[in-house]
């Protein structure tokens, strides 16, 4: 008899914790993040108090909970790129945003990535580039993740394309790319070296200056 | 692209700067926006609501109106607003579509209302959110439906008769509408009564009668007295054949008639007879004769014709056609399974009735449509078991499919009563909209009348003619300059039939001087369409001219049945302020003959003209009475 009563009981008991999980889900979706006063964020970035209203009501029309999560921005991000698949550049693309690697971006590291990107000086926007590229963040980029960037950025293009895609050319582009930046041919690129390569190259320094008002 | 993702499109470009130490060429430059960047808000007043949002957001769908340039069509530069004179309810959710990018359908409104809306705003309505979009399809569906069923019922069956039909033509339409006409409302009922004849014969005649003296066996009354029920009989198919053949006449189309549903019964109802007619008293023959017979039962089909209910319930189960043919299959699934079951259960027992499969069958139906005769019950525990398991799942089988067949009929039920009502309402809606043209074109034949074709001198103007609105002013207007382009005049039926009538006896023309030019008129009757002319005379009394009045028999004075009054005459009361609009009993309405061209221009009569021909009453006031007068030698 008593073993009967205990296994109800157990059931119960398990039925409760699930009930439980489930409201710790729902809180956890209901979980609102607001960033921090407008102030401290035109004091962190290089945007005025205006073009971070714009931003930020356009950030919080799109996520009303005042955080994106990875699957919500390679949607986002895909949606520019109808012709291939842009979800592998576009994890990338989050976790160089994500610079806490709290595994959503609030509105404070999308305004700090932004402000880099659009107001910051050369350095800072190439070290950036350079923290997109190092997947692992060891301080090093090497083939390997070089290879996965640029078959990344090549799935962006799709199938057709013209001249027809062929199979080894994010391999090429790899190589050229070392070729260039690799400066003591280690087979890493560190943040010096791909600095300095970076600086020495015109085109490049050229197109930076090109993103400077996209907002 | 969705609005949202255009809030996205800096970061993304922004983003593109990861690419550039990979670039292998030079950017491009990027596009130079020229547009102040700095947003505003807009104010958008939609019937007194005041909306307000940024001018990005409208932007956001640069084509529909509010996302366009035509929205500068509605700014009213006094209340530097945009002005839209539309529902303001409805407004909410357009002005949430461009928030959201999601279009909501409210369910509390009309569908074709919120499409109206939606076309207003240039908004398409595929991008219905996918919340709304089933609500919205179902309410649309629904909606063309109904329209479509109307545009029928108008087109078919209670459209009156073109007068040259055929006499097939006339037949065939007696049969399909019995009621247009009293003689085929009395065959509809004589052929009713017959149906109902014969099948109560069919019943009553295996019914057990008293024997005849002598015999000690019931007999059945169908032999005892035969020959009245063979006569009865012969009558009934009689009837049915010469109906068979008078739609076989009168279909216009045989061969589809032949395949229709409801011949087919006809002739399966009359077949039985002739060929127990043709087949001898044979005895080998007779068994076959016999299920012949049976045949004869289905002239009750017959009276689908007479009754709707039992079309829709034909109809219904047509169109449940999936749901019978589901519920059929999985009876036959259950039953097999069962059957061999219980066959294989009872196996053992002795002297058991479960001798095969396919007698198990009975059983199972039996039990799974919970009749439970009792002729075959399981004896072992496992056949109990299995039993009681079949009976329990015979009612949820055929519980399922029962409600869907049950709502289409439903369905087509209520969609047959609103046909009926539909029906009722067109006409109601039908005579009124007749009215109102009939009230638009007598209102300006009542200006004319009145002299509106006169200038008007502020004095001589008739009161009765100011209290029309400006509207009607310019739309008589131009009614007149109609006149003036073709060279006709606008009349009313009452004188175009006379004018038709009288055409022959031959009036001259006379004129007035109120109407400006010298209208020439030639003669022909109605069925000739030449150019023809009916003038009236503006003038009130019945003047009689010592001029150019030819011969004059008799002037009918007509006054006609209660024209309805023209919608202004009624707002304007003008019987009150009728002045020189006294209630004129007569305007005369002329017809002329082709005269030589040599008289006609110099028929310029004084003001008192003649009135020879036609003198009739326009006037609406008052309901009048047909008389014919006569005036001589005028």
């Amino acid at each position: 008899m008593g073993a009967v009563v205990g296994t109800l009981t157990m059931q119960t008991k398990q039925r409760q914790l699930s009930r439980d999980k489930v409201d710790d889900d729902l809180e956890m979706t209901m979980v609102c993040h607001r960033p921090e006063g407008l102030d401290q964020l035109e004091a962190q970035t290089n945007f005025n108090k205006r073009e971070l209203q714009v931003l930020y009501r356009g950030f919080k029309n799109e996520c009303p909970s005042g955080v994106v999560n990875e699957d919500t921005f390679k949607q986002i991000y895909s949606q520019f790129f109808p012709h291939g698949d842009a979800s592998t550049y576009a994890h990338y693309l989050f976790n160089a945003f994500d610079s806490g690697h709290s595994g959503s971006i609030k509105f404070e590291d999308f305004v700090t990535a932004l402000s880099i990107l659009l107001r910051g000086s050369t350095r800072e926007k190439l070290q950036w580039t350079f923290n997109l590229y190092d997947i692992n963040r060891d301080g090093y980029i090497n083939k390997e993740e070089m290879t996965d960037i640029v078959r990344a950025i090549y799935d962006m293009m799709g199938k057709y394309t013209y001249p027809a895609l062929k199979t080894d050319a994010p391999k090429q582009h790899v190589d050229a790319f070392f070729q260039k930046m690799d400066k003591n041919r280690d087979g890493v690129v560190t943040l010096d070296e791909f600095l300095l390569s970076c600086q020495e190259d015109e085109n490049i320094m050229r197109s930076l200056q090109l993103f400077e008002n996209v907002i | 692209m969705a609005a949202g993702v255009a809030t996205w499109l800096p970061f993304a470009r922004a983003a593109a700067v990861g690419w550039l130490p990979l670039a292998k060429k030079t950017m491009p430059k990027p596009p130079v926006d020229k547009k102040s960047r700095s947003d505003e808000i807009l104010i958008v007043n939609v019937s007194g609501l005041r909306f307000q949002t940024w001018k990005n957001t409208l932007d956001r769908y640069p084509d529909t109106l509010l996302g366009s340039s035509e929205k500068e069509f509605f700014y009213n530069e006094d209340t530097q607003e945009y002005f839209f004179d539309r529902d303001p309810e409805m407004f909410r959710h357009i002005l949430n579509f461009y928030r959201t990018g999601k279009l909501h359908y409210p369910r509390q409104e009309c569908i074709q209302a919120f499409d109206e809306e939606l076309a207003f705003y240039g908004i398409v309505p595929d991008i219905i959110g996918d919340c709304c979009m089933e609500e919205y399809r179902d309410r649309k569906k629904e909606n063309q439906e109904r329209l479509a069923e109307d545009t029928e019922a108008e087109m078919a069956t209670d459209v009156p008769l073109p007068p040259n039909s055929t006499p097939r033509e006339r037949l065939w339409r007696a049969f399909e509408n019995p009621h247009t006409s009293t003689m085929a409302l009395v065959f509809y009922y004589v052929t009713g009564f017959f149906i109902a004849v014969s099948v109560i014969a069919n019943v009553v005649e295996t019914v057990p009668c008293r024997p005849p003296k002598g015999s000690v066996k019931d007999l059945p009354c169908g032999e005892k007295y035969s020959v009245a029920f063979f006569c009865m009989d012969t009558a009934c198919v009689l009837i049915f054949t010469f109906e068979y053949l008078m739609r076989l006449f009168a279909a216009p189309s045989r061969c589809k008639f032949m395949r229709s549903v409801m011949s087919v019964i006809d002739v399966v109802a009359i077949m039985p007879y002739y060929i127990g007619l043709v087949m001898p008293e044979n005895e080998d023959v007779s068994g076959a004769f016999v299920t012949l017979r049976v045949f004869r039962v289905f002239r009750i089909f017959k009276f689908s014709r007479h009754s709707q209910g039992l079309r829709i319930l034909g109809y219904t189960l047509k169109s449940c056609a999936s749901e019978l043919g589901f519920l059929l299959f999985s009876l036959t699934m259950a039953i097999i399974i069962f059957a061999t079951v219980m066959f294989y259960a009872e196996k053992g027992t002795k002297g058991t009735n479960f001798t095969s499969i396919p007698a198990s069958f009975w059983y199972t139906i039996v039990t799974m449509t919970t009749l439970g005769y009792g002729d075959m019950v399981p004896n072992t525990i496992a056949g109990k078991i299995f039993g009681s398991i079949c009976s329990l799942s015979g009612v949820l089988v055929i519980a399922l499919p029962v409600p869907v067949i049950v709502s289409n009929f439903s369905r087509i039920y209520h969609q047959n009563q609103r046909a009926d009502k539909m029906r009722a309402q067109q006409k109601v809606r039908l005579a009124r909209i007749r009215m109102a043209k009939k009230g638009t074109t007598n209102a300006f034949l009542q200006y004319k009348e009145d002299g509106g074709l006169q200038d008007h001198d502020s004095d001589s103007a008739a009161l009765c003619l100011k209290n029309r609105s400006s509207f009607e002013h310019q739309h008589h207007h131009l009614l007149h300059c109609l006149e003036k382009t073709t060279n006709h005049e606008f009349t009313d039926e009452l004188t175009y039939s006379e004018m038709c009538m009288t055409e022959s006896v031959g009036y001259r023309t006379s004129r007035s001087t109120s109407l400006s030019s010298q209208q020439v008129v030639s003669s022909s009757c109605c069925p000739r369409r030449a150019k023809r002319r009916a003038i009236r005379l503006a003038n009130s009394t019945v003047s009689v001219s010592r001029g150019s009045v030819q011969e004059l028999d008799t002037l009918q004075v007509l006054k006609s049945s209660a024209v309805p009054q023209s919608r202004s005459s009624l707002n304007a009361r003008t019987e009150d302020l009728k002045l020189n609009c006294e209630q004129r009993d007569y305007t005369a309405a002329i017809i002329s003959i082709p005269t030589p061209p040599a008289n006609t221009p110099d028929e310029s009569l004084p003001p008192s003209p003649a009135v020879p021909g036609i003198l009739r009453n326009s006037r609406s006031i008052s309901s009048f009475t047909h008389e014919t007068v006569k005036i001589s030698s005028l």
